[in-house]
């Protein structure tokens, strides 16, 4: 817009009738426009576009810019064939974590904010309780879970077991390795790969830590979306003779459609962008996750490895641009509609 | 880097010879000598700084000449009994002209960002000698400090090698060292008969005995996938022996040969006997089955001690008096048990110090006696690099380390120290955590061990 009015203005000559903006407003303006822009390139573009360039390079990130070495398609071959184990683990865990937030904090979230919106009493201490953890960060919520409930020695959930006494209920004879049992729950081949896939057992446990956190915050979200809900509509749907849940289902959700959209958002990159309870558990084999395949391979003693890094970096970009596309190809579709 | 590749010390070269059974016994003796030594080393200092203030820039006038001012010291040394230490090391420092500003950081953490870390770092920072100090040595992100070690008299050739990089110049002061050594408790051992195993034959009956008096003979705990890397180390030592140990490290042996698939077998025999579910247990845990006499021995370096806090828990005491160790058995009789892991650490000053001249008289101080006496006062848990400095406060542990790493022939530091970081976390960690998780595949796992190993040694 800005630039339409900079550029009609000289070349007509008639400053005044054009443009009923100041000097000031068109200072204004400008800045608005140009400082989101300039921001925008130096924090997304720039360090995404470098991301892409570095992957096709060999740096260790500690010597002179001037010995970054081009080595083609190196590393994404390095990550695809020597280093695959790790990387497709990293994929399979993360599109599992994905399918894991929507399937299970996200319903149950709506389910708690359903049943709390009803003004039951003491709603407000359930609220408070089940969104206590979003205020914590998932690296805390890992070391949280991590020694009040799965350790071996002081954590409650072993140290429940033992009290009763009786371990041999599910076949389990010794304490459970809760953070180490990196044995898959089940698994399945796929044709070019050597290993099996499937997910392990000490990952579907900090997936419980996970949902514990993810559930209050989607619940929050729904709350106030509920909130927001005409009862008119409401009242009409139970003229009109529907259920509890037919009610639900047809009118109350899909008035909400902001917020579930804001909730899909949200747990897409909260699935893409888990990095920090995995790390604070010391990253055990089978909780690999395609973030921490950058850090561990960009940053610390073990690191060094820009290229690499930066390679598993495109595959997260990528993940990330698919869905991108979708939503954005399903947004515009359903606002020409 | 491979091929700059330089293996341990020999215990010749550091030294530890000096520390015999019979020197141990006459420590006592030495405090008075020790004493006066000290006190002429600190008026040493002193004098120098007195008479010769413009020499700094001469490569061998000791640095502590123009020392003032602060000088900010980046500590890893995170866990309350070491940090308790070092604060001590830091109030014996006699040179008030310095004041020392210390950063703790979580010793995790620390190594984790350590690159990172290097970019703007404290004047002088905790780090490890071998290969993890060389590394950053060759790329120029440590200062060289070799004019310190000018006045370093106290610390023997053999740390001096420890210490320094592949360009001859020294990088590193060395604080203690510490061996790995089968821990475990005398009382146990003593109400059910057991003796101190030497052979492999002995160690696995003895294991054997263990189970059958209801006790789980091994402690094994692998969170954060480094702590069985110990246990892959001793038996490779004494299966195949050090030469084997610092060729196979430095990447010039295979993993898919036969040598190593024999180190996994052997583990293989024991792997019964450990505690199930290692890969998820801190070593803290590990330790707290053995004080709880639930686990009968362990495997670990003699910093386990540490984990049993009198001033919290008023049973600690009782089992750290009661902790003993004994090396690792023999396996090959043409090895023995020649070979030892006792990893040093100690310290490094920034690439620019901020506060050169305070710097290096810092460094300079940590490398002597009275810095590592008053460290070793409070977190007795491993042996002063220098050799004056006194043995009289050891407890018996620290006399018997001493002994150990002192009887031994070769000295190697550890899987993580003596080879390629990014090889040992990102590669052996996995690999190590895989076979404990399912042994029988650890024919797979070590083909994957090589091929990434020739990617990460290639470049």
């Amino acid at each position: 817009m800005s630039t339409d009015v900079t550029k009609a203005a000289p070349q007509v000559g008639r400053r005044r009738r054009f443009s009923q903006l100041s000097k000031r407003d068109k200072i204004v303006l400008f800045s608005m426009v140009a400082v989101p822009t300039f921001l925008h390139i130096v924090f997304v573009w720039i360090p995404t576009l470098s991301t892409i360039v570095l992957s096709f390079t060999k740096w260790d990130g500690l010597s002179p810019v001037s010995s970054i070495k081009v080595v083609g398609l190196r590393n994404y071959w390095e990550i695809f064939t020597v280093f695959e184990a790790k990387l497709f683990a990293a994929l399979f865990n993360n599109v599992v974590l994905l399918g894991f937030l929507f399937l299970g904090p996200s319903l149950l979230g709506v389910l708690l904010a359903y049943l709390l919106d009803k003004n039951i009493r003491g709603t407000r201490i359930y609220q408070g309780i089940y969104y206590f953890p979003v205020v914590l960060s998932l690296a805390v919520v890992g070391i949280i879970w991590k020694s009040v409930m799965f350790s071996e020695r002081q954590g409650l959930l072993n140290h429940t077991w033992s009290i009763l006494g009786d371990r041999t209920v599910f076949g389990q004879t010794e304490p459970i390795d809760f953070v180490g049992d990196q044995g898959k729950a089940f698994s399945f081949n796929i044709p070019f790969l050597d290993s099996a896939l499937g997910p392990s057992k000490n990952f579907l446990v900090i997936l419980l830590a996970i949902a514990w956190r993810h559930a209050g915050y989607v619940m929050v979200m729904y709350l106030a979306g509920l909130k927001s809900v005409d009862p008119a509509l409401r009242e009409a749907a139970a003229i009109d003779g529907c259920n509890e849940w037919q009610a639900f289902r047809n009118v109350v959700f899909p008035a909400m459609k902001p917020i579930n959209v804001i909730v899909l958002v949200i747990t897409v990159i909260e699935a893409l962008r888990t990095f920090d309870i995995v790390a604070a558990l010391n990253a055990p084999v089978g909780m690999e996750l395609i973030s921490l395949q950058v850090t561990e391979n960009i940053l610390g003693e073990g690191g060094g490895q820009v290229g690499r890094g930066s390679a598993y970096g495109v595959v997260l970009l990528i993940m990330c641009i698919g869905f991108i596309i979708w939503y954005l190809a399903n947004h515009y579709r359903e606002e020409q509609l | 880097m491979s091929n700059n590749y330089q293996p341990s010390p020999s215990p010749s070269e550091v030294g530890f010879s000096l520390i015999s059974r019979r020197q141990a016994l006459l420590g006592a003796a030495g405090v008075a000598g020790g004493a006066a030594l000290l006190a002429a080393c600190g008026s040493d200092a002193k004098e120098d700084g007195a008479a010769a203030p413009g020499a700094t820039d001469g490569a061998a006038a000791p640095a502590a000449s123009a020392a003032k001012g602060e000088v900010t010291f980046g500590s890893n040394y995170s866990d309350e009994k070491p940090k308790a230490a070092l604060a001590a090391t830091m109030a014996a420092f006699t040179n008030k002209d310095v004041t020392v500003k210390v950063n703790t950081v979580d010793h995790n953490s620390y190594q984790e960002n350590i690159t990172t870390y290097l970019q703007n770092p404290d004047d002088v920072m905790c780090w490890f000698a071998g290969y993890r100090m060389r590394f950053f040595a060759a790329k120029g992100l440590v200062g060289d400090i070799s004019d310190v070690w000018g006045s370093l008299g106290e610390l023997s050739g053999g740390f001096k090698t420890a210490s320094t990089g592949d360009d001859g110049k020294q990088y590193f002061v060395p604080l203690y060292y510490y061996p790995w050594a089968v821990h475990y408790r005398k009382s146990v051992f003593a109400e059910k008969g057991y003796a101190i195993p030497k052979t492999w034959d002995e160690f696995l009956a003895l294991c054997e005995k263990m189970t059958a008096d209801g006790i789980t003979p091994l402690v094994a705990a692998n969170d954060g996938k480094w702590p069985q890397m110990g246990m892959f180390d001793m038996i490779n030592l004494r299966t195949n022996g050090y030469q084997f140990h610092v060729d196979l490290m430095a990447g010039k042996k295979e993993w898919t040969s036969p040598e190593v698939a024999q180190v996994f077998t052997n583990w293989e025999t024991i792997l019964g006997h450990q505690q199930e579910g290692a890969n998820g247990r801190t070593w803290q845990d590990g330790a707290n089955a053995l004080g709880a006499k639930e686990a009968g021995m362990y495997l670990l370096g003699t910093f386990v001690a540490s984990n049993f806090d009198p001033a919290a828990d008023p049973k600690a005491q009782e089992i750290i008096d009661d902790l003993d160790f004994f090396p690792f058995p023999s396996i090959n009789p043409e090895h023995g048990q020649d070979a030892v892991e006792a990893p040093i650490d100690g310290f490094m000053m920034a690439a620019k110090p901020k506060n050169a001249d305070a710097a290096k008289a810092l460094l300079a101080y940590l490398g002597t006696a009275a810095a590592q006496e008053a460290y070793l006062a409070v977190d007795p848990s491993s042996v002063a690099a220098s050799s004056k400095a006194s043995t009289a406060g050891y407890n018996a542990l620290q006399k018997k380390s001493a002994e150990l790493v002192g009887s031994a022939k070769y000295i190697a530091q550890f899987l993580d120290r003596d080879t390629n970081p990014e090889f040992a976390s990102k590669v052996m960690g996995d690999a190590i955590a895989n076979f404990l998780d399912d042994p029988s595949k650890i024919a797979e796992i070590l083909k994957g061990v090589e091929e990434q190993k020739k990617i990460i040694f290639a470049g």
